[in-house]
């Protein structure tokens, strides 16, 4: 049997090319994705803002409405009912409750009450305001901080170029996948935050892997040019991009659509994630060492090789 | 070169070897080997409380109360020891930062300075002018918030322990704050109850020559003050507030037991002292037969009974409008003991038992779906070498069992999150060789040739690229909470066995193929 490739093997489709198209549409998805993020934001969950949740089952489908009602009466503030996943599993949403940490607890119990015993309670969760803040700001520092050492892990392993155009490349995904969550509405909680480092985690890798070729094309063809060389580098890896990129999305399908409602938000940011990341390492990172200008260093005494040899 | 040398064959095999043994107790009867010895085999997999059910709670003690606890001791203290010396002075709050007093006569400051000075050991004195300011030092303060904590913790565990639960866990995090983890517990509310609480109780004597109300109008007589009832047989009479003296007559120090029981048919609580506290409450009731004795708790009055006879055994019971899980409830916290300071509850997070079952199920569903893709790809693209792929991917996947097992690391739903993950980006180290070696071979390599510059020349993307994400996942893990711990914990083990799966399980599994079967041709 003969294996199939996804991208066949002499694949040449020039990228540099059509590269000042990439860059409008990546500078139109950040701009969309930053204007949204400033001016609607994202729907946090309680992990952040604090409040309470709780995911209860009836005997049989649930009766959304009657709950509003019952819950809506209790003077608790904003109170959001949702099915979840099955008809006879619902979630409950609290506002963050005005006042201490001892007005979250009184307002759960007021909640468990008001439900009855005719639901079982299959999860509650309860943030204080206390912890929700700090949570926000581990989530921040989460984020600043791993970038900072992806960058300098870069730096080191690459020439300067190279560390610019792949953290460029990283934000560009980060805030790109911040966007989908804006525009989804898809809650934001301490999970999704973990995707969103996942994502940035593999679209750094994913763009590791086409500057490692960059890299190696540049020390064996002394005299391509480097737009030519560019080329070169991310037809030659594209196979690997797209295959992993296949495979990790095929075991997050399976996830997203067998793993269960809890995770659901979860996978759906690293799917997207995903896609956006491969997209961003072939087409924005790459490019962008040319913007950069990315140059080589011709050490002394060493042979050089023609291209194709 | 494509050659392994006869030990480094051996070295691959054994760690397979040494992963499917550790990994095995996960697929078996819990306790098949039971063994304490934590380098042994026989260890499973850590469920977290998101997958097994059961509650998660963050307590915050209040530190500042103990702080100002000591301060108004201390402040008692030097105040009466300024009285012996007939020093006037005007009293002080005492706040967070110290003890305070203000000596009226500027010409007595130095002499109170002095007399202070060998109050109590571990202090500073601070203030300006006429102000003294007594505080502790540094380590004082540090020792004194340390006792307190590891007071509460032991207060917890036992009220934890008295819920029957098997394995809680109980731990400090931080300078004041508690993070209590008890799996398979149906009803958090009851552990909220119980851990919500001060329990902190004393008797006192009610003072009757006035009503509470009477005292709000006309001012509190000295040494009283004024508290609200808990009864609810009190409220219904009418009854919301007593006027209580101030003096702690017997301290609920001196408890030794408690237990629910019934009196006329009613559920009451009763309680034992320890032999100080027998006398001293049989002195107590000896002394002021006919008056009411209150018993407070947490700043409330639970019962208010008339004392009728003196109570010499050391035996009382608390009536009131109990019901019989209140009556449980108070004389499980009698039991363990009040806590030092009272506690906050921050953070709350409860999982049933049911909804743990479903994530597993659905976890594992998705888990073997995405393994079966991706194996199934994996060939199709590949060939022969994609099924050697697939064998380091079935050894990954074990390994990473086997390394959560040792490590007694906590899987959470994120954790398997994490490790479908591994199973979509652990195949990445053998595209990057895979892709290569096809390169070498459309470049006119010989076989052999080809592979052993796949491998050679693929290594340094797949440190590089497996570094970067290894970067994510450690910050993940410092920075991240319960499930979110998990879920890096996976994706870094994940990590880190592909690399050896991924480059060293294909690599023997190639090279014993080249070696037996000669092939002419690379079909990849």
């Amino acid at each position: 049997m003969k294996p199939l490739h996804l991208v066949p093997d002499d694949v040449n489709v020039p990228f540099l090319k059509f590269r000042k198209i990439f860059y409008i549409v990546s500078l139109a998805m950040v701009l969309v994705s930053v204007g949204l993020f400033l001016t609607k934001g994202l729907n946090f969950g309680i992990d952040f803002r604090g409040g309470i949740l709780v995911e209860i089952k009836t005997d049989g489908p649930a009766d959304i409405g009657a709950l509003r009602d019952n819950l809506g009466s209790l003077g608790l503030g904003d109170v959001s009912i949702q099915e979840f996943g099955e008809p006879d599993d619902v979630l409950i949403q609290l506002q963050r409750q005005d006042g201490d940490e001892q007005a979250q607890m009184a307002a759960l119990a007021t909640v468990t009450k008001a439900l009855g015993d005719d639901v079982t309670i299959r999860r509650s969760e309860l943030v204080g305001p206390k912890v929700g803040d700090e949570l926000k700001e581990a989530g921040v520092y989460s984020v600043a901080i791993s970038l900072l050492l992806i960058m300098i892990y870069i730096w080191f392993r690459f020439e300067w170029q190279f560390a610019v155009a792949s953290v460029v490349a990283l934000l560009h995904d980060v805030l790109i996948t911040i966007g989908f969550f804006v525009i989804t509405g898809v809650q934001f909680d301490l999970a999704t935050l973990a995707a969103v480092l996942t994502v940035a985690g593999y679209s750094i890798n994913d763009t590791v892997v086409v500057f490692d070729r960059i890299r190696e094309y540049l020390r064996k063809f002394r005299k391509m040019d480097i737009p030519d060389l560019l080329d070169l580098s991310i037809n030659s890896t594209l196979s690997r991009t797209t295959m992993t990129s296949f495979t990790t999305l095929l075991a997050l399908i399976a996830l997203f659509v067998f793993g269960g409602e809890a995770i659901r938000g979860f996978t759906m940011a690293l799917i997207f994630g995903i896609v956006i990341g491969t997209y961003s390492s072939i087409c924005v990172a790459s490019p962008l060492l040319m913007v950069l200008r990315l140059r080589r260093k011709i050490p002394e005494g060493e042979e050089t090789q023609e291209a194709g040899a | 070169m494509l050659y392994f040398t006869k030990w480094k064959a051996a070295l691959v095999l054994l760690v397979c070897a040494l992963g499917v043994i550790y990994a095995a107790p996960n697929f078996l009867p819990k306790g098949t080997f039971a063994t304490d010895a934590s380098y042994l085999p026989g260890k499973q997999i850590n469920l977290g409380l998101d997958l097994r059910g059961g509650s998660h709670m963050l307590l915050e003690v209040d530190i500042n109360s103990v702080i100002r606890e000591r301060y108004e001791a201390l402040g008692d203290t030097i105040r009466s020891t300024l009285r012996e010396e007939r020093i006037r002075y005007r009293p002080r709050d005492a706040g967070l930062n110290g003890a305070e007093v203000t000596v009226v006569n500027s010409d007595e400051v130095e002499k109170a300075r002095d007399l202070i000075r060998n109050v109590e050991p571990d202090t500073v004195m601070s203030g300006e002018g006429n102000n003294i300011v007594v505080s502790y030092t540094d380590q004082a303060r540090k020792e004194l918030v340390d006792r307190a904590i590891s007071q509460s913790l032991e207060v917890v565990r036992r009220r934890v322990d008295e819920l029957g639960t098997t394995e809680p866990s109980i731990q400090r995090q931080g300078e004041d704050r508690i993070v209590v983890q008890v799996p398979g517990l149906d009803d958090p509310s009851r552990l909220r109850a119980i851990l919500g609480r001060t329990a902190k109780m004393n008797f006192h004597l009610v003072n009757e020559e006035k009503t509470a109300s009477e005292a709000r109008a006309t001012g509190l007589p000295p040494g009283t003050m004024i508290l609200p009832s808990a009864d609810a047989g009190d409220r219904a009479a009418g009854i919301n507030e007593y006027l209580i003296d101030r003096r702690v007559v017997v301290s609920g120090d001196n408890l030794v037991d408690s237990q629910p029981t019934f009196n006329e048919g009613r559920p009451v609580v009763s309680f034992r002292f320890d032999a100080a506290g027998g006398a001293r409450f049989g002195d107590m009731t000896s002394k002021n037969a006919g008056r009411r004795l209150a018993i407070i708790l947490d700043g409330e009055v639970i019962s208010a009974p008339r004392i009728n006879e003196p109570i010499l055994g050391g035996n009382g019971i608390i009536t009131g409008q109990f019901s019989v899980q209140e009556a449980n409830d108070l004389s499980l916290l009698l039991r363990a003991g009040a806590l030092p300071a009272p506690m906050q509850i921050l953070e709350e997070r409860s999982v049933g038992p049911g909804l743990g079952q479903d994530s597993v199920e659905a976890g594992e569903i998705a888990a073997i779906l995405g393994l079966v893709f991706v194996v199934a790809f994996m060939v199709i693209s590949y060939g022969r070498f994609g099924v050697y792929a697939d064998i380091a991917l079935l050894i990954n996947l074990i390994l990473v069992l086997a390394v959560m097992s040792v490590l007694q690391a906590t899987l959470t739903l994120p954790g398997i999150a994490g490790i479908v993950l591994t199973v979509g980006m652990a195949v990445d180290a053998n595209v990057l060789i895979f892709e290569r070696i096809r390169e070498e071979r459309n470049n006119g390599r010989t076989i052999i040739n080809a592979i052993d510059a796949g491998y050679r020349s693929a290594m340094s993307t797949i440190l590089d690229a497996n570094l970067t994400t290894l970067i994510a996942a450690l910050v993940l893990f410092s920075f991240g909470s319960g499930p979110i711990k998990g879920f890096a914990v996976t994706l870094a083990i994940g990590i880190v066995t592909s690399m050896f799966s991924a480059i060293w399980v294909t690599r023997l599994l190639i090279a014993v193929w080249v070696k037996r079967r000669r092939p002419t041709e690379l079909v990849i």
